[in-house]
Order: structure tokens, then C-alpha cells, then sequence
């Protein structure tokens, strides 16, 4: 009995593990320093290859912001996105904002709203407020603290 | 050639290896050279620069100046107006990654300056900016 609970612990715990890893940024230097310098680098597996593409071509007008690159610089990152990007339409928002699809919708579904505007998170895109970890690619739900300090669980 | 003079030579083609290709001076040097053909007889000031800095542009609502994200004081750490993320101080005197790079300067004045002045910024403009923020501190 007590062979089969250590080896269900195992399972459990590397299944848990393996689903906050699966969100890593696979790494890439210029999309660190280009992309991550204004917000996170987001995980290129949050939008689909066709998001990606809509939004390289508006950079100028990112989001309300100007965040243009150098064409060669641009081509390489899409290329990046491209390798990486989610095939499944949950992951796809013609709004091209990850916190409009359907997965980041039923992922955050139990928020209140209040968690939102809390002086230590603002914004959606603000990725790190509550998941602490995630820009060493570990985004499970046992490493994030709640703006209030309290763990998730 | 002894071992130790073939040390140091070895730590000096290594350091100049890692050495920043420019410094805020020369920078402000070349910003400068570049305003004087424009204005015969430019010096850059910090003073103009800080106006530069602290002006509210009236362009972007959301980042009507340059300090709304950078801080006040471009010693200390900025913060993104709209994401939040920390922003690593601008000022070569604390953080001496900054203005050591003219192509990252150049495509960081060319986002931010459309983003909140609405235009291009003049080489007078950024060699003032750089000796401002290159102080530390408010004038």
C-alpha cells in the first residue's frame, strides 16, 4: 500500500509539474530583449500562428503603444512565434490579446474582479503579479500568491 | 615577452572584448555633433533635457511624459504605466547597461519619442536627455 501511495504521489506531482512547464518560453534572446523589455515575454503558445501574424504587422500601434522593430529583427521573431504558436483555437482571439481566448477565460474563470484592479495587478497583461514564477517558465498553480499574499490552493 | 606582460595583454584584448561599443559620453559626443550642423555652436544641457523629460507632451494619454514609466528621478526604478512591469533605471550613474549601445538608444528614442512627444526627437534633443538622465538626479 504504502509502494502504490508513493508512486501515485509521484505521478500526481509530476503531472501537476509537466502542467505548469508546458508555458516555458522556449528560449530565445531577441525575443527576451525585444519583446519582454515593455510587459513579461509571453509564452508564444498562447496565440495561434495566425494571431501572431496579425499582430507583427501593427507594431507600430501596439496595443495603443509603439513598439516597431527593425524588419530583420521582425522577421526572425515571427518565425519564432510561428514554431511555437498553439494549433488549438482555444488559444486563438481575433482582439489578438491572449486574455481574450477561450482558455485564459475558463483558466481565470473563479476571479473576482477585484483581483484584477488591485493596485499590485492593473492589467491583464500583468502576468507576473500572481504568478510569480512564470518568467522561469513555471507557471503551476501551487507557485502563485494572490495580491493579498494568500496561495491559490 | 614575459608571462606576466603576455597576462596582461591577454586581460586587455578580453576586457576590450566586453566592453561596451559606446559610453554615454560618447554618445552625447556624437548627438551633439550632429545638432551643432544644425546649430552652429551647440552645447548640450541638462537642464533642457530634464524639460524634456518632465514635459507632459500632451500626445498619449496613457504615457504623457517620459517619467510617467521612467520615474521622476531616473535613478530609481520605473514602472510600466500600463503592464506594471519594472523598468531598470535610466541613468547611466546607477545602471551601466544604459547609453551604451547606439542601436538599442536609437530604437528606443525612435519608439518613444512618436510614442510621446508624437514625432521624432533632434539630435539636440537626445544629447540633452542623455546628459540630463546621466547626472542622477533632478536639477
Amino acid at each position: 500500500m504504502k509502494t502504490f501511495i508513493a508512486i501515485l504521489l509521484i505521478a500526481l506531482s509530476s503531472s501537476a509539474l509537466a502542467d505548469g512547464r508546458k508555458l516555458a518560453v522556449p528560449d530565445n534572446p531577441l525575443w527576451q530583449t525585444e519583446c519582454g523589455s515593455c510587459h513579461m515575454a509571453y509564452p508564444p503558445q498562447l496565440l495561434t500562428a495566425a494571431n501572431w501574424r496579425q499582430m507583427m504587422k501593427g507594431l507600430d500601434s501596439h496595443f495603443g503603444a509603439n513598439a516597431t522593430l527593425d524588419a530583420k529583427e521582425g522577421v526572425e521573431i515571427l518565425a519564432f512565434l510561428e514554431r511555437y504558436a498553439a494549433r488549438d483555437q482555444r488559444y486563438s482571439a481575433n482582439t489578438q490579446r491572449i486574455t481574450d481566448t477561450a482558455w485564459f477565460q475558463r483558466e481565470h474563470r473563479e476571479l473576482s474582479n477585484s483581483v484584477w484592479t488591485h493596485a499590485k495587478v492593473k492589467s491583464r497583461a500583468n502576468c507576473t503579479a500572481c504568478h510569480v514564477t512564470a518568467e522561469r517558465g513555471d507557471w503551476s498553480e501551487h507557485s502563485i500568491r494572490m495580491p493579498d499574499g494568500r496561495r491559490w490552493e | 615577452m614575459t608571462a606576466k606582460k603576455i597576462g596582461v595583454a591577454i586581460l586587455f584584448i578580453v576586457g576590450a572584448g566586453i566592453a561596451y561599443a559606446e559610453t554615454p559620453s560618447s554618445l552625447i559626443a556624437g548627438y551633439t555633433a550632429e545638432a551643432s550642423r544644425a546649430t552652429p555652436g551647440f552645447a548640450p544641457s541638462a537642464e533642457r533635457g530634464q524639460s524634456v523629460f518632465m514635459r507632459k507632451w500632451g500626445v498619449s494619454k496613457t504615457m504623457p511624459s517620459c517619467a510617467t514609466c521612467h520615474n521622476d528621478q531616473p535613478t530609481a526604478e520605473g514602472k510600466h504605466v500600463v503592464t506594471s512591469k519594472r523598468i531598470a533605471p535610466l541613468s547611466p550613474a546607477v545602471n551601466q547597461k544604459r547609453f551604451t549601445d547606439l542601436a538599442k538608444v536609437e530604437k528606443w528614442f525612435g519608439r518613444n519619442c512618436k510614442e510621446v512627444v508624437g514625432r521624432e526627437c533632434s539630435a539636440a534633443e537626445k544629447a540633452d536627455f542623455i546628459q540630463f538622465v546621466s547626472k542622477g538626479s533632478q536639477i
